[in-house]
């Protein structure tokens, strides 16, 4: 049985006048139905960039993407880095739909929320306006959008921030798609609007039976929805495990300096954090070796400097946890302090 | 006991805006802040918090006399500063500075750092002791710059560098009250908690007092003394950090504080979560009696009526709720 998504070495770079910026590099992963991966990373680590290669979004004439990402749908699989793009342009909204960080941007503020949300209905379904319409209504109600029936004729600026992430969500379910790509759906958001949404995510996954990515750079929103977690850094994953694995047995410096350099609303006791010394590196000349050797207050452990000369491979270090890093097992768990 | 260096008593700050169309004259206003009362003492940092809309940065603004208050008095320094003119400001304006949000629109794009920290010592017709140019640059070596940037340009610097040169024209004037408004929110992860450790050293090399606007409760947990947090223009808690994080009684702080997600995945699904239904009321026209009646999960008939005030139900500690939760130690 093969999941029902299958990203293999895919690398997305944009050449520009300054050189080749190397967005996303060598990435592989797989989603299956029912199951949310987590994309971890700063900005600039190429989480987006990926999602967007998968959703085939990509300018293809300005943008050079290699590797697979293949979808496994019922009719058979589909390469939507190969495919033809209107092949490409069928599955989009049907068998993967994504949302967006800024509902008010994503949403047309001429048009209705009703005909924005039956205008993707109707692009795959046999039904007039009236229809869309009827079925706009139900996936209000189903979003959590109290009076959906007036509420349907309304305009996305009578909305608010929350309500219109509802929609979006709406929008994106309205075919009940496979996949689901959330790009960082809660970051513009209040805590408990936040919390709400996550939960209609989680709902909504159970309804519907999708694969979910989410793409986030909140470390708290993760724990509480994701079963698998990539971390990327500087175009790379650089750690790939199960959720839990990620947070008690860190396998790579740079995640456990994430998860020691933020305040913990939980723990009172006023620790000074500990901050990632530096910045993450320009993707245009990425420093040979491991890119996130500068910041790394572990590289000197290494021998024979290998670091700074030898990029590391994605190696499993336990059992389905993978990690970029030359660190041996022990040098790791003291990286962790005992944790 | 030592004095405030700021006391706001009532604090009201009401934005007029126009309700019906374009040439009928608008009667109805937004009540942004709306009776608050705050203290800070030298050395300390107040946590202000709440959702968006709220009023936290209204009463930020309002404190450094950027916004004219509609009522209530602020004390600055032992000095009642609510009625000075923008003039009789300035010379006490070197005492209170700000820390902007956006590192990318605080800084103006056509003058180089040592020109944008410089201009703090020129407003005030300041000569620091040993030049100009040799403070800049002590300035930027403080707060983590490379002092041989400073004919640099602002598109040249990183967001957690950029805000780095916002808290070196902050602290270059000497202040004793510096307003933080979300100062790390723009930031990534890793680059926060640097700045949240220079907010933190600078505070104990100069004695800072800070008023640290923020909605990310779990940086304010970190680095404030006491927490203030606000609803629709009104206080609804006002605690010791300890007390309020471990013991919270008012309805409102304890949703927000399950809703913060904690970076634990077994903490996470153990904890209890109060999943607040709604969204914020318009604060053109906010619900009659408790503000937060209309999201609030114990509300009675006399939430709808009766305005709660903010009273002391612990030393210390002051809750705006008729019901509150009971004390949990």
């Amino acid at each position: 049985m093969s999941a029902f998504l299958e990203v293999k070495n895919l690398t997305v770079s944009f050449p520009t006048e300054d050189g080749l910026v190397q967005a996303s590099n060598d990435i592989s992963f797989s989603v299956d139905r029912g199951e949310t991966l987590a994309v971890v990373g700063e900005s600039g680590s190429g989480k987006s960039v990926t999602s967007l290669a998968i959703m085939g979004l990509h300018n293809r004439q300005t943008t050079n993407i290699n590797g697979s990402a293949v979808l496994n749908l019922e009719s058979g699989p589909i390469d939507v880095i190969s495919a033809p793009e209107d092949q490409v342009r069928r599955l989009r909204g049907k068998a993967m739909s994504m949302i967006f960080q800024d509902p008010m941007s994503a949403l047309h503020p001429y048009y209705s929320i009703g005909d924005q949300l039956s205008e993707a209905w109707r692009l795959y379904n046999k039904g007039d306006k009236k229809a869309g319409f009827k079925r706009a209504t139900e996936m209000l109600e189903l979003v959590g959008i109290p009076d959906a029936s007036t509420r349907v004729k309304e305009f996305p600026h009578q909305f608010s921030g929350g309500m219109r992430q509802r929609v979006m969500i709406a929008m994106a379910l309205i075919n009940n798609p496979s996949l689901l790509i959330a790009d960082e759906p809660t970051t513009a958001l209040d805590v408990t609007v936040q919390s709400q949404i996550l939960q209609l995510l989680k709902d909504m996954q159970k309804e519907f039976n999708m694969a979910v990515i989410l793409i986030t750079h909140d470390l708290g929103v993760v724990a509480e929805v994701a079963d698998r977690v990539n971390v990327m850094y500087a175009g790379k994953i650089v750690e790939q495990a199960i959720a839990d694995s990620i947070y008690y047995t860190p396998d790579h410096p740079y995640t456990i300096g994430l998860l020691n350099s933020i305040p913990r609303v939980d723990q009172l006791e006023g620790k000074r954090l500990i901050a990632i010394p530096g910045q993450p590196p320009s993707l245009i000349n990425l420093p040979q070796g491991c890119s996130f050797r500068k910041r790394c207050t572990f590289a000197d452990q290494v021998a024979d400097n290998l670091c700074a000369t030898v990029a590391p491979s994605l190696d499993v270090k336990e059992s389905a946890h993978f990690s970029r890093c030359h660190l041996t097992e022990k040098q790791l768990v003291a990286a962790r302090g005992g944790k | 006991m030592t004095q405030p260096i700021l006391k706001i008593e009532g604090l009201k700050k009401h934005f007029p805006v126009s309700t019906g169309g374009v040439f009928s004259k608008g009667k109805g206003v937004v009540k942004a802040v709306d009776g608050v009362d705050l203290e800070i003492f030298p050395g300390q940092t107040i946590g202000l918090v709440g959702e968006s809309g709220c009023g936290k940065t209204t009463v930020g603004r309002t404190v450094l006399k950027l916004y004219e208050p509609t009522a209530g008095s602020i004390e600055f320094n032992g000095e009642d500063i609510t009625n000075l003119t923008p003039k009789q400001m300035k010379p006490r304006r070197s005492q209170m500075q700000m820390i902007f949000q956006d590192p990318f629109a605080s800084l103006n794009p056509r003058q180089t750092v040592g020109t944008l920290i410089g201009n703090t010592f020129d407003i005030q017709k300041i000569t620091p002791a040993g030049g100009k140019t040799e403070e800049i640059q002590r300035l930027m070596k403080r707060v983590g710059l490379n002092p041989e940037h400073i004919n640099r340009y602002p598109h040249e610097f990183s967001g957690g560098q950029r805000q780095r040169i916002g808290v070196a024209r902050a602290i270059a004037l000497k202040p004793k009250l510096i307003v933080a408004d979300e100062p790390v929110s723009a930031l990534d992860v890793s680059i926060q908690a640097q700045v949240v450790n220079l907010l933190e050293d600078l505070q104990e090399e100069f004695k800072l007092s800070y008023l640290f606007v923020a909605h990310d409760l779990s940086v304010v947990q970190h680095i404030s003394d006491r927490v203030v947090v606000m609803y629709l223009g009104k206080v609804m808690e006002d605690a010791d950090k300890k007390d309020l994080f471990s013991n919270p009684r008012h309805p409102y702080t304890r949703a927000l504080l399950s809703a913060v997600p904690v970076p634990d995945p077994k903490l996470g699904r153990a904890r209890e979560r109060i999943i607040l239904q709604g969204d914020l009321p318009s604060p053109v026209n906010p619900p009659p009696g408790c503000v937060f009646n209309t999201r609030c999960w114990k509300v009675q008939d006399k939430c709808r009526t009766e305005v709660p005030e903010l009273l002391q139900i612990e030393p210390g500690h002051k809750i705006a709720c008729h019901f509150p939760e009971a004390a949990s130690k």
